[in-house]
């Protein structure tokens, strides 16, 4: 079956007079119908742009330069902007991280939803007052029909996320991509809109691309994951397969620094050194000054190199190697 | 709301104090009115009489007094030079300047909203430098050498425009307006352009401003993620929320604008309260002067008061009334 949604080589630059930056290189993964796809990386790794490269929404001078995004085998980007219109929020839908943000502080939840109802299909006042109660109630707010007329503000955090979450879902999407969305709630909230999402998609065979830098999140959640680091994908494979074992030495250092109950008082584990600078990468493997295991050899890219049928790593010495001395 | 419009009452009760004891005895210190307007026949008997009848022989802080007695009895004294109400004189003149500057208003709005968005969207193509220059040019020039040039060129050079009143009047029972004819439009145009220069550069650069900061967020980006189509996306989405200071600095400008109208009243001899103004302050028309001025503190408190509603009706956070949210 083909996956709802598939990247092929995607590159996103930063093209301006002075200099093109590529955010994002040689970037390809897949999403079946039903399954959540965890993609982790650290901030500036590219994970959100990623998200917004896939509905075509990056802000200029950003764009996606090469590669394909194929939504069901059928690659959208060269859809004109009327075409990909009609795509955002029908086939491809988004959540955003801060839900105090995502909301318009100054129109009515019940002007929202009406707003991405109409924007792609023709419906009366009252079946539109029907849908939105229906999409408020499904997402578990209390009181639907007098919420329509709240503004974003008399709603708590977790409410409006809920209310994100229903326009995100109002047209049924085949692919929701979901931004971090639970970075900004409390913990006990962050669990419910988890099982929320999770629910939903799972119940209506969605395709589900959850970006976070939070490792435990992703663990509980997704069926596989993609690590990011510096525009690329490191490693990718089933979410058990790559947290029992990882390969690359960036991704057992992310799972390391996750602070584990029962060893207070130790140290937390660190990845010395930051990220390089998407303007100053290192010729070959953008980890290698970081990385304990790197050698000469590292001085060139590594392509993503299947481990087995399931997992690809980038690394010329993946853990459970012997690095050559 | 109450207690709030009660407060706003009282300082402008206290401002209204202060301004009165500045112009009244700021007023008296610059000379006697008497010798001014007095024939030249009048001997000293004569003077005596005419000081004695406007009550300018009493010491000025028993003046004072009787003035305020007669202001808390809605009597704001009798003209000098006119001998009728100065309240009668100022509602006679006050619509023809309430037209100008409704329509120089008018003209900002019309014409400054959608330059300023449109330069806001696009802020590095040439129509958005066109634009800001232009604002540039329209906040920085004086507003007498702007009508002045506009006489020449489109009065005097090219005969197009009238330069002097207020052309043919409708008289609507209560009012007289040149709004209706196309006489009187043919005479509102020049001034109530050049009344709106000052005003417009600030609806052009607020909407720009407003609009690049408004672009960027996620509000913004999840209407679009959702699909919703552009021209809704500018028109509600973004419009509404640039508008709130676009309302603020009008709503404090449109007072002035009625209360400064008197440069342009003064090129373009347009028969409003501006006009009177200057003719009143030159022969120390006091009793008319004062009364302007308590019209125009009243318009400015007034002014304020409604921008202060309306404000609460574009961003539903504010909410007026005391310390209570």
């Amino acid at each position: 079956m083909t996956p709802v949604l598939e990247l092929c080589g995607l590159q996103t630059s930063f093209v301006t007079p002075g200099a093109t930056i590529h955010a994002l290189r040689d970037l390809s993964l897949s999403v079946a119908r039903g399954e959540i796809l965890g993609l982790v990386g650290e901030s500036g790794s590219g994970k959100s742009l990623t998200g917004f490269s896939i509905n075509r929404l990056i802000s200029p001078p950003g764009r996606v330069t090469a590669g394909e995004v194929r939504l069901h085998g059928q690659d959208i980007l060269p859809l004109s902007e009327p075409e990909m219109r009609r795509l955002r929020g029908r086939k491809i839908a988004m959540i955003f991280q801060d839900p105090m943000m995502t909301l318009n502080p100054v129109l009515r939840i019940g002007t929202q939803i009406r707003d991405a109802l109409l924007a792609h299909e023709r419906l009366s006042d009252a079946e539109i007052r029907t849908r939105a109660i229906a999409a408020l109630d499904e997402v578990g707010i209390p009181a639907p029909e007098a919420r329509l007329r709240t503004y974003p503000h008399q709603l708590s955090g977790g409410m409006r996320q809920r209310v994100a979450i229903a326009i995100a879902l109002l047209h049924q999407p085949d692919l929701v991509i979901a931004d971090e969305p639970t970075t900004a709630l409390d913990v006990t909230i962050q669990g419910q809109i988890l099982a929320l999402v999770q629910g939903l998609c799972r119940d209506r065979g969605t395709a589900l691309i959850w970006i976070s830098h939070d490792l435990a999140v992703v663990a509980g959640l997704a069926d596989r994951i993609a690590v990011m680091y510096a525009g690329r994908i490191v490693e990718e494979g089933p979410v058990d397969d790559i947290l029992d074992a990882p390969a690359h030495p960036y991704t057992a250092g992310l799972i390391a620094s996750v602070p584990v109950p029962g060893q207070r008082g130790g140290r937390l584990q660190q990845i010395p050194g930051r990220m390089p600078a998407l303007t100053d990468l290192p010729p070959g493997c953008a980890f290698a000054p970081r990385c304990a295991r790197a050698t000469a050899a590292c001085g060139t890219m590594p392509p993503l190199t299947p481990v087995n049928e399931a997992r690809a790593v980038r690394c010329i010495h993946p853990l459970g190697q012997e690095v050559p001395a | 709301m109450a207690e709030y419009i009660i407060r706003r009452v009282l300082q402008a009760l206290l401002v209204l104090t202060v301004m009165t004891l500045l112009v009244f005895f700021g007023v008296n210190v610059i000379g006697n009115p008497v010798y001014i307007f007095a024939s030249s026949e009048c001997d000293q008997a004569c003077l005596s009489a005419i000081i004695a009848d406007l009550g300018l022989d009493q010491p000025i802080w028993r003046q004072y007094l009787t003035f305020v007695g007669n202001l808390a009895q809605g009597d704001m004294g009798k003209s000098f030079t006119h001998g009728v109400p100065a309240l009668h004189l100022i509602f006679e003149r006050l619509p023809a300047t309430l037209e100008l500057a409704f329509a120089a208003l008018v003209l900002a709005l019309v014409v400054g909203l959608p330059m300023g968005i449109y330069a806001g969207l696009r802020p590095d193509g040439w129509g958005a430098k066109l634009v800001m220059s232009f604002s540039m040019v329209a906040f920085s020039l004086p507003v007498f050498w702007i009508g002045i040039i506009m006489i020449l060129t489109f009065s005097v050079q090219l005969g197009w425009m009238p330069s002097v009143g207020r052309g043919d009047t409708v008289d609507l029972g209560f009012v007289e307006t040149s709004l209706l004819t196309l006489d009187g439009l043919h005479h509102l145009a020049m001034p109530a352009f050049t009344l709106s220069l000052i005003m417009m550069a600030m609806v052009i650069r607020l909407a720009r401003a407003g609009m690049r900061e408004v672009m960027f967020t996620d509000y913004i980006k999840f209407a679009r993620a959702n699909g919703v189509p552009e021209r809704r996306v500018l028109g509600a989405h973004a419009l509404k929320n640039i508008l709130i200071p676009i309302v603020t600095v009008l709503g404090m400008e449109f007072g002035g604008v009625i209360a400064f109208a008197v440069v342009v009243e003064s090129i373009f001899s347009w028969p409003g309260v501006g006009k009177m103004l200057i003719d009143a302050i030159a022969v120390l028309d006091r009793p008319l002067i004062v009364a302007y001025l308590i019209c125009v503190v009243f318009m400015f408190v007034t002014l304020n008061l409604l921008v202060d509603i309306l404000y609460s009706l574009l961003d539903p956070r504010i909410r007026l009334g005391g310390g209570r949210a």
